[in-house]
């Protein structure tokens, strides 16, 4: 027999993983806990925790044995569950706070890095379960490590609750006061979202859907400094031959995704759901999207000419990923986190990137604003309308959006905080001086756009 | 050649470093040692730098991939050499379609 492979393919994966930080960012086990009712806390405690023990035992052994035999860091191994609030929804917020300890108990337990899923869905009105819940998040993530917690306040197809978007700026808010010693951590691990999957495997918005399985299998690939080695080393290709570029490697990326997805399925007999093909950037001097982006030509990322060069990464790596999975879900697209991101960080600091231009730049790629610090002395009102205005993008464009702003208490525009490790720190970014107070304070539902009605 | 079969357990062996006298007798030995059979080699030296790329099949070994990878690479970084082997899936996936 002879080598199947050409030394430069085997070279350049190699390449890939040791120089250009190609890794599995996450392997997510997601656990359905709608069998751990219970209208007594203790035994709904003790359920949850035995469910997860049960189930996701393995995980972090399995992922490094896989991490080992084909030679890949697994960053992550995380659970998700069945949102909260739908699972104890007859629990009060005192009791949801315990389901949040007997969460972060599992997690330790199990040695996962994240569990996402104390969550609520909340587009079209509030349960009494997403009541407690929503109450209960700040207390929840301040007194919990491994916690992540996620809100759905708008659909295309249900409109925007606006009621539950003004919560949100208060529950954010609060969240961060309760951590202010720590940089506000706890509102690091809090998304509000608009159009939220329900197979995404990425902190801090995973949850398990009800429409999911039993247990499921997601992963989700990184690998921001590969796409930018490409495009650095063809400075001159026109943009038909720089979205083939990207494509071809985007493709290369997800295949991984898909063969660690099948290797964890198979090794844990768990049904494999999907690969997010997401661009996921690390703190990690390049492995940054902002250096992709300026790889294209631009001086620094937020400058004129950002948008239209991320739409185009993002069309590319869904377009070469799509091909390379068998089942693509999530989020599936370029991630633009300030504080995680390298390149977005100097871009922040030098004042090229503001937060008008992230907005616009969340119109046409993954998710939204995300890890971004704002002022310590910004109120819950603009906090809501910074959800509001990114939620409208979401819902007009059929598209997932979210927030994950952190409030810097004490802190202004100029200074910077601190998360570590995989959240990174980053500058306070400047918000604008004028109150959204009696917008925000209306009420009600922004009602679903025309484009909901496709029936 | 035809595509292996997904279940396959070959692994490919790759070796970086600066040249030196032994590195195929030291690789080879470790790998005779754990009942692993070679089945192809490909070497080259360029500006003094050693590759080798090793296919190796790992269904009579004493040995799982994860513990030969382990022993490889150790001994490896204390000659100066950087070793990886990994399950040939992670190349098959990613440059066959």
């Amino acid at each position: 027999m002879t080598i199947t492979f050409a030394r430069e393919e085997i070279q350049q994966t190699i390449n890939m993983i040791q120089k250009e930080n190609l890794d599995i960012r996450t392997i997510t086990m997601g656990i359905s806990l709608l069998d751990c009712s219970s209208d007594d806390i203790g035994k709904m405690e003790s359920k949850i925790y035995d469910k997860i023990t049960k189930n996701a035992g393995r995980l972090v052994e399995v992922g490094e044995q896989i991490s080992a035999r084909y030679g890949i860091p697994i960053i992550n191994k995380r659970v998700s569950v069945t949102p909260i609030a739908i699972a104890a929804a007859q629990m009060n917020s005192e009791e949801m706070v315990r389901i949040a300890k007997a969460l972060n108990k599992a997690a330790r337990e199990i040695g996962i890095n994240f569990i996402g899923g104390f969550s609520a869905l909340v587009q079209k009105g509030f349960t009494n379960g997403d009541l407690a819940l929503i109450d209960s998040i700040p207390q929840a993530l301040s007194e919990t490590e491994f916690v992540c917690s996620s809100v759905n306040i708008g659909t295309t197809k249900a409109g925007i609750n606006m009621d539950a978007v003004l919560k949100m700026g208060n529950i954010i808010l609060k969240s961060a006061q309760l951590t202010a010693d720590n940089d506000g951590i706890a509102a690091a691990k809090l998304v509000v979202f608009c159009n939220a999957p329900e197979d995404n495997p990425f902190m801090a918005g995973a949850f398990h859907g009800v429409g999911e399985p039993e247990r499921v299998i997601n992963v989700g690939v990184s690998g921001p400094g590969v796409v930018a080695k490409v495009v650095k080393e063809h400075p001159n290709a026109d943009f038909s031959e720089l979205s083939n570029l990207i494509k071809q490697t985007s493709f290369k990326i997800t295949r991984m995704g898909e063969l660690i997805a099948r290797a964890a399925s198979k090794s844990l007999n768990v049904p494999f759901g999907i690969v997010d093909l997401s661009l996921a950037p690390t703190p990690a001097i390049g492995d940054s999207v902002a250096e992709i982006l300026e790889n294209m030509g631009l001086e620094r990322c937020g400058t004129h000419g950002t948008t239209a060069a991320l739409a185009l990464l993002n069309d590319a790596v869904k377009k070469g990923g799509a091909m390379a999975s068998s089942h693509v879900g999530g989020l599936s697209g370029a991630f633009i986190p300030v504080s995680e991101d390298a390149g977005m960080v100097r871009a922040v600091e030098e004042g090229a990137l503001t937060l008008d231009k992230l907005e616009a730049m969340t119109c046409v790629c993954s998710v939204g604003l995300d890890m971004i610090a704002l002022p310590g002395d910004v109120s819950a009102e603009t906090i809501s309308a910074i959800i509001a205005d990114e939620a409208a993008i979401g819902m007009i464009n059929k598209k997932t959006t979210a927030v994950r702003v952190i409030p810097a208490i004490g802190k202004q525009a100029g200074d910077r905080v601190e998360f570590g490790g995989l959240l990174g720190g980053a500058p306070i970014i400047a918000i604008h001086p004028y109150s959204s107070n009696l917008f925000v304070h209306r009420g009600g539902r922004i009602p679903a756009p025309i484009i909901s009605l496709t029936n | 050649m035809t595509m292996p079969r997904e279940e396959s357990n070959r692994a490919i062996i790759t070796v970086i470093g600066r040249d030196q006298i032994g590195i195929i007798a030291w690789v080879s030995g470790r790998l005779a040692d754990c009942q692993v059979n070679v089945l192809d080699i490909s070497q080259t030296i360029l500006d003094e730098f050693f590759t080798m790329i090793m296919i190796v099949d790992l269904e009579p070994a004493t040995i799982e991939i994860d513990g030969l990878a382990q022993t490889l690479e150790q001994e490896g970084n204390e000659k100066g050499l950087q070793v990886k082997v990994q399950h040939e899936d992670i190349f098959r996936f990613m440059h066959r379609i």
